[in-house]
């Protein structure tokens, strides 16, 4: 891991309130370069909506947010994918009836002045970027993503991540909907995004896969933080008591 | 693994463009439920047969000419349609907004009156009142999310009463002006249509070996070289078979010049709808509007500009009609199963009504059954009754048949 002084991404007291719901209240949170930072927490601990506070889809309330040491403002998605921030939904939000290469650049195609598509191009890079991932079992990148597994339709919503030179990726359940092999190729591709030097951020309630690739791992509870833990010092006995009872060290209980 | 990857990844792309691969491919794409354009080939060819069977008129010169001045119409029409059902969208608007294009270009020609304009401007003024109205109904499908068969219906009723009222009085206007009626009963002279095939074949050509081309520089799977040849002479010789069959019908031998607008229109949609960033779009809208919004395309933007296309379409479609006519009155403006017919045709050719799949061809392929159908059972001497019936099954099976192909190519999926 590449130990960076300022971490990519920085939570300071971030606060977000729904009506009288709090659902954050003085968050902290940090990723940094080449890291996976596993983002843990029952329904409710306020996980999705850490995720669209950073996405840009609704604004913090309180709190500040940095991104590479400068603090920003996130107004709306655009601003999101300006800094270089991308999020693959649960959903995926891919177009079945659009092939591999087309769904990589929706919204960001390759054209001429007068909008003609240079498909060359855009083929070749996606290709590229697939191999750089090591995403071999798509037999072509023409075919329709409705004609793909599971797995390889969540591949390519996190290759496009890559393709776009972006700096930090949020997953949201990745491997939620997947088999055994298809959550292996998934959980090897995470692995991968960080060795490419992204920051990437995972969010899963499936605690065998983020004690497989997360290097770190922040816990909330109730919209507040409960600790961040070093893989290597921790087990899952205690991230599960974390996660239901909120902090397990007697010295850290909150009342 | 991954050292034994590269290697296979270079076996395969070298294996891809062979002949038999890409059969093979084709077949295995075929049987997972992406027919292409194979059912409606086979169709055109079975009804070919069939009435040929029937009466030898069928085959004659002179028919296929009648042919091509019978179906272009309702074909371009359905180019506008297809546009709408690829965003999964409706437009019950097109059969009377077809009549109103019909009734604008015959009053903005009429002689003797304060509103007297030169063909073409009279041509222009027709296909603005397409696009007005598809922007009218576009931005209240986009901004207010009123179900586009809501709306299309309301502009559906709109048409036909602004038809009545502009119509009202006479009942008829006819039209006089020679640019107009020449859209749909000009003749190419002989020559005139050899070189329109010449230039065809040519361009077809350039166009399938640029593209050859410019993928071998890049490095991409080219296809077969000897399936492009196919290919172009196959299409070559389409053109050129239609301008021989064309120049030896009698009494007016020689290519209609609408079948050259139809095949200029059906190919420009084609390049806009598969070539352009707009075309890769309405794709996505139609797909997934949801990851089109997130990507951050302005779907709404899509939307209308998709309306605006099939106000257009169907109003030049409806010049057509009128053209073939020289004139438009109550009986011939918009009604009948114009909006039908060319819902049908796009669905015929492969369109599905699910949104996202089809080819503007499509347009041409469906508006050709619809337009042998009826030509055919006119020939022969069958009712009526018998022309909506045949109509009606062919739909139902165009529709069925998209329906199972869309459940087998989700299940190939998983």
């Amino acid at each position: 891991m590449n130990a960076t002084p300022t971490p990519t991404l920085e939570l300071r007291g971030v606060s977000k309130n729904f009506g009288s719901v709090q659902a954050l209240q003085d968050v902290d949170f940090e990723v940094r370069q080449g890291e996976v930072m596993a983002l843990v927490g029952d329904n409710g601990a306020g996980k999705s909506t850490l995720i669209k506070c950073v996405a840009g889809i609704y604004s913090i309330d309180g709190g500040q947010i940095f991104f590479e040491g400068e603090p920003v403002t996130i107004h709306g998605p655009k601003d999101a994918a300006k800094l270089g921030i991308e999020v693959v939904y649960q959903d995926l939000a891919l177009c079945d009836n659009l092939d591999v290469v087309q769904n990589m650049y929706l919204g960001r195609e390759a054209h001429d002045p007068v909008f003609r598509l240079r498909e060359a191009p855009m083929e070749r890079r996606t290709a590229e970027t697939l191999k750089s991932l090591s995403v071999t079992t798509i037999r072509s990148v023409r075919q329709p993503v409705a004609t793909l597994s599971g797995g390889q339709r969540q591949s390519v919503a996190v290759a496009r991540a890559v393709l776009w030179n972006n700096k930090l990726v949020f997953l949201d359940e990745p491997t939620a909907a997947l088999g055994v092999a298809q959550t292996r190729q998934v959980l090897d591709l995470v692995k991968r995004l960080a060795e490419q030097g992204l920051a990437v951020v995972l969010v899963s309630h499936n605690l065998v896969d983020v004690f497989e690739v997360a290097n770190r791992i922040t816990v909330l509870r109730l919209g507040r933080n409960v600790g961040v833990y070093e893989r290597s010092k921790t087990n899952e006995q205690e991230i599960v008591e974390a996660i239901t009872f909120g902090a397990p060290a007697p010295e850290e209980v909150v009342a | 693994m991954s050292s034994a990857a590269p290697a296979e990844v270079q076996a395969a792309v070298e294996d891809q463009d062979s002949v038999v691969a890409i059969l093979r491919a084709r077949w295995v794409a075929i049987r997972s439920g992406d027919v292409g354009s194979l059912p409606v080939i086979i169709g055109i060819i079975a009804i070919a047969l069939f009435f040929n069977s029937k009466t030898s008129l069928f085959f004659s010169a002179v028919n296929f000419q009648n042919l091509i001045g019978q179906m272009a119409g309702v074909t371009v029409i359905a180019i506008g349609v297809v546009f709408v059902l690829l965003i999964g969208e409706i437009d019950l608007s097109i059969g009377f907004v077809s009549g109103l294009g019909g009734v604008a270009v015959a009053y903005f020609q009429q002689a003797g009156t304060g509103h007297q304009y030169p063909g073409l401007v009279a041509l222009g003024l027709a296909i603005l009142t397409g696009l007005v109205i598809g922007l009218i109904q576009g931005s209240i499908i986009a901004f207010i999310g009123v179900p586009s068969f809501v709306v299309t219906l309301a502009g559906l009723l709109v048409s036909q009463g602004l038809i009545l009222q502009i119509l009202g009085t006479q009942g008829v206007i006819g039209i006089q002006n020679v640019q107009i009626n020449d859209i749909s009963n000009y003749v190419l002279s002989k020559n005139t249509g050899w070189i329109v095939a010449i230039i065809l074949t040519v361009a077809l050509a350039a166009a399938a070996f640029g593209s050859y081309v410019s993928r071998l520089r890049a490095g991409l799977p080219t296809g077969n070289l000897f399936l492009v040849v196919v290919r172009v002479a196959f299409f070559g010789g389409v053109a050129f078979a239609a301008v021989y069959v064309c120049n030896r019908a009698k009494p007016r031998p020689g290519l209609p010049l609408v079948g050259l607008i139809v095949v200029f229109l059906v190919v420009l949609g084609g390049y806009v709808a598969s070539r352009t960033t707009f075309g890769r779009h309405v794709y996505a809208v139609g797909g997934n509007a949801e990851a089109t919004r997130r990507a951050g395309i302005n779907v709404k933007l899509i939307r209308i500009l998709v309306f605006m296309i099939s106000g257009a379409m169907a109003a030049m479609g409806g010049v057509i009609l009128a053209s073939r006519l020289n004139g438009i009155s109550l009986e011939s403006a918009g009604g009948g199963t114009i909006l039908l017919d060319s819902i049908s045709a796009a669905v015929i050719g492969g369109v599905s009504l699910f949104g996202g799949r089809g080819r503007v061809s499509g347009a041409l392929f469906g508006g050709l059954i619809i337009g042998m159908v009826a030509n055919g059972i006119d020939l022969v001497g069958y009712s009526d009754a018998i022309k909506f019936i045949t109509t009606g099954v062919i739909l139902l099976a165009a529709v069925t048949l998209d329906t199972v192909l869309r459940r087998r190519q989700a299940a190939a999926g998983r």
